[in-house]
This record gives structure tokens, sequence and C-alpha cells, in this order.
């Protein structure tokens, strides 16, 4: 590999360029879909390449190729660096990077049980035993299960001298049954809306113990279908794990990264209401309010040893005690705040530059209160599980949110049903009526396999640790 | 970006790769194999600032096969076109193949079909396109946002594509295919934000400078932004947002695998829109990115989706169709494929009204330029919410009055087409969820406003 990565680095260089690194990937896929007892789809991918990304006169060029060799890198080197001198006829703020030390080094996730040596055979099974129990379950429409596994395989290289090689594996799992009756189609999911999914082996699934709830889950989307519909008003909500982590997404992670608040995806995914005056000086949340981008957490599908630029991972604060403080941010982008790269890089693939993306971004818990006791202590609310539907607008201030399941909150004992929940308000606003946040009890990793940005597009994977949080004064019933 | 290594776009190519794989998988035991291919030089120069930021190239090859034997079927796929890499994805498709149940109504792979390739699909223009035409292009947007005293941000891509499907039924079809797209968004002080799109199988054909200057107006005028009450008003939806509408529509509603799961709106003959709303899909209208066939090599059928807001025919492919008794119509998307087919070449009806005339018909309404970050809050109903974004005008007795901040939409799409009064003559080429579609602007009676944002 070697080879391949110093003769693009070499070429890049003689050609004019002032910085380039490059990244050699191969991606190994597994998915498997079984819907009401039928095993629908069954996939296995790979794909493999490198991508070689130059700066020439402080302008970026990448290409990509996936034909591994050293005459190719020759040539894709040349391409970045022609690309570059594109670039750089309409460039207005030479690129300067920040000064990290080189990075060398080795990082595996933590696997027990390799997902790809698990026999084919195996995971069927176990996931068939799951969609089995969905269906014990009486008037359900159809169901489905699904699992899925990623690994990648990640040489990068760069014209400082930095060498890091990494092998990353994700994996995930869930199930859901669907009830049907007329227009009406309810859905309930476990452990969340398209799995729950990890960096870890196949232990992670089978920790789910997805065949153990699958009677639950099912028995819940029936009810459902009869339940009423959720009246509007303002109401005190507590936000289950398996939403309060897409609130956090949504209204946290997205808003601070520090592309788009320099408008860099305004094209696209839009820009920021978090702008870099506010750092230090704006209250974002309440006192609970406590929020950092954590690379370093096990677990987590935003958990590496490097960055794609090769900054080490790290734990960056970005909320403390409801402030504003930090954003995610790369080697490019800090120090025009007068801060080091918070090792926030990753790229989709070979193919892709890396973008300022969600690392592990987590609510952390406080001592005081279980997830229990949060709703022991609340008098009249609702209690919002799984998220169901997301929109954000492209500032990252007025958010809806709908969840699959709702229940009323009475005395502190959870009640009745309702179905098409949502709710809605302003970012900051929310943030800020947080009056209760959960321990450690139920704080754990929960994760986002399919978080788009970018032209042209990625899918990244990303991390959110949460345990559960209570908000008041919120906006709820808004189903058109 | 001339890959030597690569397919470059030549489809024969393409062909002789997936029938490689085909007869490697016919050797290595299976009853029946079936390869698509795509081979792609994809580019894109992305610019923010008024300067470009990104620019990237890349060339790719997509493998996926389908190794069947029996009722027992694996799919793999690899980005590798040499022998080790064929060896190693017919392998792991024999090794799925060889450890699954049988598909009880599995009707075998799609017979082969005979249709014209598309000669409208390919522009020499796209295919030689550079760097420096991509920069060229920028920079005339830059230009007319300079000229606007806006600040511009966007991106100009282009495609080319070498596209096959080699199957044991015989199934042989191969295209080449290109497409291109600029797209802006220009901001200015006091908030203003425009937006601007044009797509088309030739990136020469693009007005870049016509691009910036209409996203560069539209933030002049959307400058200083005023709250609006949020409810229900007349609308005009520019066919920026008309373009989710049909999005929406072919992702939960015109899939055959949706009505068989009963999860779609769909039902033959029922009205369910404006007899003004006339939505097709069709792989071959020249003003959209043709295709002439599936993942499965099956040539795209024109689909009457909705005829005078009626619901006629719905998007097939094999295995859907198989449950159904029926042929595929051509939508199949790569296997295994959970979601089902996908209508990608919806094209809407025009009216004969121009935009002012839609605009005009407003006693007091809202114009709106786009939708943003759209997501089914019920997807049987296709109750959608989402933003606008990017421009968002009151109009007062048929004129434009000023731009208002921007609001928050919850309703069902479907009733919005039912309430669709007029619809433009013009339409543009935007690409959507998988294509390219067709769109005009419309004007609605009524569109329900949920919230709106922030001044934070």
């Amino acid at each position: 590999m070697r080879d391949l990565t110093s003769r693009a680095l070499d070429t890049a260089t003689a050609l004019g360029a002032s910085y380039a690194d490059v990244r050699v990937v191969r991606r190994l896929e597994e998915s498997i879909n079984i819907k009401s007892g039928r095993l629908e789809g069954v996939s296995a991918g790979e794909s493999e390449g490198f991508g070689v990304r130059v700066l020439v006169d402080g302008a970026w060029g990448f290409a990509a190729s996936h034909h591994l060799g050293t005459d190719e890198a020759d040539r894709i080197a040349g391409e970045a660096v022609r690309i570059a001198k594109a670039s750089a006829t309409a460039l207005r703020n030479p690129v300067e990077l920040d000064g990290r030390p080189p990075a060398h080094g080795r990082y595996e996730t933590p696997v027990a049980e390799d997902p790809f040596a698990v026999p084919l055979e195996r995971k069927i099974a176990d996931l068939m035993a799951a969609d089995e129990a969905l269906r014990h379950v009486d008037g359900i429409a159809w169901t489905e299960s699904i699992f899925g596994a990623q690994r990648e395989e990640k040489t990068f290289a760069a014209s400082d001298g930095s060498y890091t090689e990494q092998v990353i594996t994700h994996v995930g799992s869930g199930l859901e049954a669907n009830a049907i009756d007329g227009d009406e189609h309810q859905r309930r999911s476990y452990p969340d809306n398209g799995g729950a999914w990890a960096s870890a082996g196949y232990e992670f699934v089978r920790g789910l113990d997805l065949a153990g709830n699958a009677e639950r889950v099912a028995e819940e989307a029936r009810e459902l279908l009869t339940a009423p519909p959720l009246p509007s008003g303002t109401r005190t909500i507590v936000l289950h794990p398996s939403q309060l982590y897409m609130q956090v997404h949504e209204s946290c992670g997205h808003p601070t990264e520090l592309d788009r608040a320099f408008g860099t995806e305004a094209s696209y995914a839009g820009t920021s209401f978090l702008t870099p005056d506010m750092l230090g000086d704006f209250r974002y949340g309440s006192d609970l309010v406590d929020i950092v981008a954590d690379a370093t957490v096990e677990g987590g599908l935003g958990s590496f040893g490097w960055d794609d630029e090769g900054v080490a991972a790290q734990r960056v604060p970005l909320i403390k005690e409801g402030m504003f403080v930090g954003y995610l941010s790369s080697r490019e982008t800090a120090p025009r705040i007068g801060r080091q790269s918070g090792g926030a890089m990753r790229a989709d693939g070979w193919n892709r530059i890396p973008l300022i993306r969600m690392t592990n971004v987590n609510l952390l818990p406080r001592d005081g209160m279980t997830f229990e006791d949060i709703v022991a202590d609340t008098d009249d609310g609702l209690l919002f599980e799984t998220n169901r539907s997301w929109s954000i607008d492209d500032r990252r201030l007025n958010f809806q949110f709908g969840t699959e399941i709702c229940r009323e909150i009475k005395g502190g004992k959870v009640g009745r049903l309702y179905r098409n929940a949502t709710y809605t308000g302003i970012t900051y606003e929310l943030w800020r009526s947080m009056d209760a946040v959960g321990d450690a009890s139920s704080w754990r990793m929960w994760g986002t396999p399919n978080c788009g940005k970018g032209e042209p597009s990625q899918t990244g994977h990303v991390g959110h640790g949460v345990s559960g949080a209570r908000f008041r004064n919120v906006r709820v019933g808004v189903f058109g | 970006m001339s890959g030597r290594h690569g397919i470059g776009g030549d489809p024969e190519e393409a062909l002789r790769l997936a029938e490689r794989v085909v007869a490697a998988a016919e050797a290595a035991g299976a009853g029946e194999a079936e390869a698509f291919v795509v081979a792609s030089e994809s580019a894109l120069t992305r610019f923010a600032n008024s300067e470009i930021h990104q620019n990237v190239a890349s060339a790719e090859v997509f493998v996926n096969l389908r190794f069947v034997n029996g009722k027992r079927i694996g799919v793999a796929s690899t980005g590798r076109m040499d022998d080790e890499g064929v060896r190693a994805v017919v392998e792991r498709a024999a090794a799925i193949a060889a450890n699954v149940d049988e598909l009880e109504d599995w009707s075998g792979l799609p017979e082969a079909d005979a249709a014209t390739p598309l000669p409208d699909a390919w522009s020499d223009g796209t295919a030689h396109a550079t760097p420096e035409l991509r920069a060229e292009g920028v920079r005339a947007v830059i230009a007319a946002a300079d000229a606007a005293g806006v600040t511009a941000f966007g991106s100009f891509s282009h495609d080319v594509e070498a596209v096959a499907v080699a199957s044991s039924r015989g199934t042989r079809a191969a295209e080449r295919r290109t497409s291109a797209q600029l797209l802006t968004v220009t901001m200015g002080p006091d908030n203003g934000t425009g937006y601007a799109e044009e797509c088309s199988v030739d990136a020469t054909s693009i007005d870049a400078a016509a691009i910036g200057r209409e996203a560069a107006e539209r933030a002049r005028l959307s400058a200083k932004p005023v709250n609006i009450a949020p409810g229900d008003y007349p609308v005009v939806l520019h066919n920026y947002a008309v373009v989710d509408m049909l999005d929406m529509l072919g992702y939960l509603g015109f899939t055959a695998l949706a009505v068989q799961e009963d999860r779609s709106f769909y039902e033959a003959g029922k009205r369910v829109a404006s007899p003004l709303v006339t939505i097709t899909d069709d792989g071959r209208d020249p003003a959209g990115l043709p295709i002439w066939f599936d993942a499965e090599g099956v040539p795209k059928q024109r689909l009457r989706l909705l005829d005078a807001g009626v619901c006629r025919d719905l998007a097939f492919d094999a295995q859907t169709a198989s449950r159904a008794g029926r042929r595929s119509t051509g939508h199949g998307l790569p296997a295994p494929n959970p979601y089902g087919p996908f209508p990608t070449n919806m094209v809407m009806a025009a009216g004969d009204a121009s935009l002012d005339e839609l605009i005009g018909g407003l006693d007091r309404g809202l114009l709106v330029t786009r939708f943003h970050y759209t997501n089914p809050v019920h997807g049987k109903k296709v109750i959608i919410t989402g933003m606008t974004r990017d421009g968002t005008f009151l109009v007062e007795g048929g004129k434009v009055v000023g731009p208002v901040r921007n609001l928050r939409f919850t309703m069902s799409y479907l009733d919005a087409l039912a309430n669709v009064e007029a619809v433009s003559r013009e339409r543009r080429c935007i690409k959507g969820f998988l294509g390219g579609s067709v769109v005009p602007s419309v004007r609605l009676s009524s569109f329900a406003f949920t919230g709106a944002t922030a001044e934070g």
C-alpha cells in the first residue's frame, strides 16, 4: 500500500501541491432483509479505491479511482492538481491548515465476534426467529427485520509524513411491526426505526434481544391503530432516549458543524444559526445541558483513531452548562476561529472528500434522577418514544418531530396511548426549557447510519449518547 | 475525467463486463444469473461565499450480480473489474444462494425484451466537460451575484455513465448516459436568499449566467423578510417546490410494493388530485434525463400515474409484477431492493398559464420558491412536513408585495394537489430523488402552513 500512497503524494507534490493526502479504502458490506418471514434479500458488497486530495495555490482539488495501481496513482494525482488549479481561478481566500502533528499508528474497532465471520445461516436464523415472534401477534399486516454490517479498511497518508491504518466495523439490526386499517398505518419498531447501530461486532446484535422484544412492539403497533390522535396543545414532554438522540442530532449536531456556520454547506443542507461571534456568549440551553463531540467513546458510530485528515480522536465540548462553547471542526476551519481542529473530518468511502461530520455528539447524563424518576416526577405530560419523522429548517431553528408512540403521563404514571404524535418548536427555546436529564443508568449510545450531507451526496454514520430528558411548554399535536 | 482503467462512456465495454460476470456465475453453478453494471465518471465543482471551495472527480464501477439457483437467490456487488474481482463477487453471491431459503413467489429473472436505445440520453458536450468548463460556469454565477450585491453558493456537476444488463435469459441492454446540473443559492445582506437550478443531458447547454441572475434577483427581492402568521393560504409553488411533491408521490404511492403492502394511497381509478394534474413516468421524454431500461434490463414503459387527477398506472419491477401476475413496467432498482420499484422519470403535464398569471390569480397568498428538509409525517396519507426556503413572498392583489420569513407546512400532498387551480406552461428539468423530473409551477387554492421560524 505504501507504494501507491507514496507515489500519489510524490506526484502531487512534484506537480505543485503544497499539501496532499491520500486515502485507500476497502469497504465490505452485508445486509439481510426479512419481510413477514420471507427472506427478501441477502447481499454482500465490496468496494475499493483511493482518493487524492491536494492543495495548490491555496485551492483544493480531489480525484479518485477504483483502480489500485501506481500508474493510476500518478494519473489521479495529476488530475487532482489540475482540478485544484481550476479551483484557484475562483478563489478569494486561500486555504490555510492548522499545524497538527503528523499522525502515525493503527486503530481497530473493538470487536468480540466478527460479524462477517458469523455464519450467514446463523444470522438469518437469529433474524428469522425475531421476525416470527413479531408474527405471533394477531392483527399485524406485515413485519420487517433487518441486519447490516459494514467494515472499512482504511489507509491514510499525507505529505507531512502521516501514515495511519484503521479497521472500523459497524453493525446494526432491528425489527418492525406494521398494523394497517383503511388509510391508517401504524409502525412500531425495536430498538429503533431502521434498527440500532454501533461500532462493534455481532455481540451487539445478540445483546439487543430482538426476539424478546418482538411481541411487545407488535402489540403496540396493533394498539396504535385504535388509539386517539394526539390533541394539539402546549405540554410538558419527556423524550425517551430513542427520540432524544434525534433531537440532539438535528438541533445540536448539525448546527455546531463549523462548515455550516461558514456557509460552505449552504447550497445543500443549509447554514447554522450558531455563528462564531456567539461562541461562549450564547445561551443555547438550560444549565443542565452539557453536550460534547466525543470520537473516543466505545461503541459509537463516530468512534475512530484518527479522522480523515489524520487528526487524533478527541472529546470536544459543544455546549457547557447551557452555553454554546464549541464546534465540530477541521484543519481548514478551526484556525479561522483561533482553534485547532477538533478532528471531525470524515469521508463516505474512497471516492468522497472528507467533510465536517458529527462524531458522537452526546448529551451528558447528570446524577440525581433516573429516567424513571423523571417520569415519576412529571405530573401532567407526554412521553415520546422512537423517532418516526424529522424535519428542521436550513438554519436549524424550527424543528418538527414525529414519534411512533406517545403516552400520556398523569401523576407520574404512564397511561393512555396516542397515535401520530408530533411536537415542534425552536431549537434554543426547547433546550432552554429542559429541566431534567437522566443519569447514567439509562445513558447509552444510539446510532444514525443515514446522515446525509454534501455534494456529491455522502452518507455518514454518527453516534449519540443520551439518557432521556424533560422539556416544558412544548407545542404538540401538529398533524396537518 | 478520462479513465485509463475505466469503461468511460462505452456501453459495449460495460455490457462485455456484465456478460463476463454472468458467464462466470454460470460456470460456478448458477442456474441463471444477471449482472447490472454502472461505470461512471463524475465531477462536481462546489462554490460558497462566491469562491470555489470543493472540487472533485471520481471514476467508479458498480457490478451487481444476482446468482440464482432454482428459487434461491444471492446478491453480491463489487467495484472491481479484474478477474479476481469477478471471481470474488461470484463466490460471495453463490455462497449466499447456497444458504438461503427458497423465495416461494420467485418467477425467475425477467425475460429478454428488446427496445430501442435513446439518442437523447447522451451529450458529447458533457462527456468532454472539464474542470475548466465547470470553473467558467461557476465564475459566471459569481459574476451575476457580484453584480446584484449578493453572495453565491452552489455546485456545477456532470456525470458520464455506461450502463448495461446481461442475463442468462438473454437480456442484453446497454446504454450511455450523461447528465449535468447547476444549482445556486444566493444570499444577500438583510437575510435575503434566492435559488435557481437547471439540469440537462448537455452540460454546455446550461446558461450559468442566467441561473446566477435568477437566483441573485430572488435574493435581492427577499431581503428583510417579515413575520407572517402561519395558517391556510392560497399559494403559488415554483417548480423547485413542485418537484418534491412528485418525488414523495413516487416514493410513497406509485410503487407496486407499497400497494402490495397496503401502505399506499393508490387505488386504480380513484380521483386524488385536481383534473389539472396529469403525471406520467416517461424515460423517453427528452425534456428530462432519459433512461430506456431499468436495473433488470427491462425497457421502461411510459406510465400514466395520474391522469387528470385519477390514479391509473403503477410502477412494477420483476418481483412485484410476478406477485401481481403481470409483466414488469421497467422500474426496478438494483437487487436486493427492499424499497420496491420506483418511477425515476416523472413528468407533470404543462398548463396554459405563465408564472405571472399564476401569481396574478392570488388575491392574498404566498409565493414559495422551494421546500427544505421534507419528511413524511404519515406515509399512507402522504402528510408531509417541511420548511419553505430561499424566497417566500406575500402576494396581494396579484402582485408580489414583499418577502416573509420561512414557514413550516404540514399537509397531505394529495390534498394539496386536489387544490391545484392553475398550472404553468413553462416547465423545468429538476433532479429528484433518483432521476430527472419535468415539472411546472402551480397555483393552489389553499396550503397549510403550521409554523414559522425564528429570527435568531
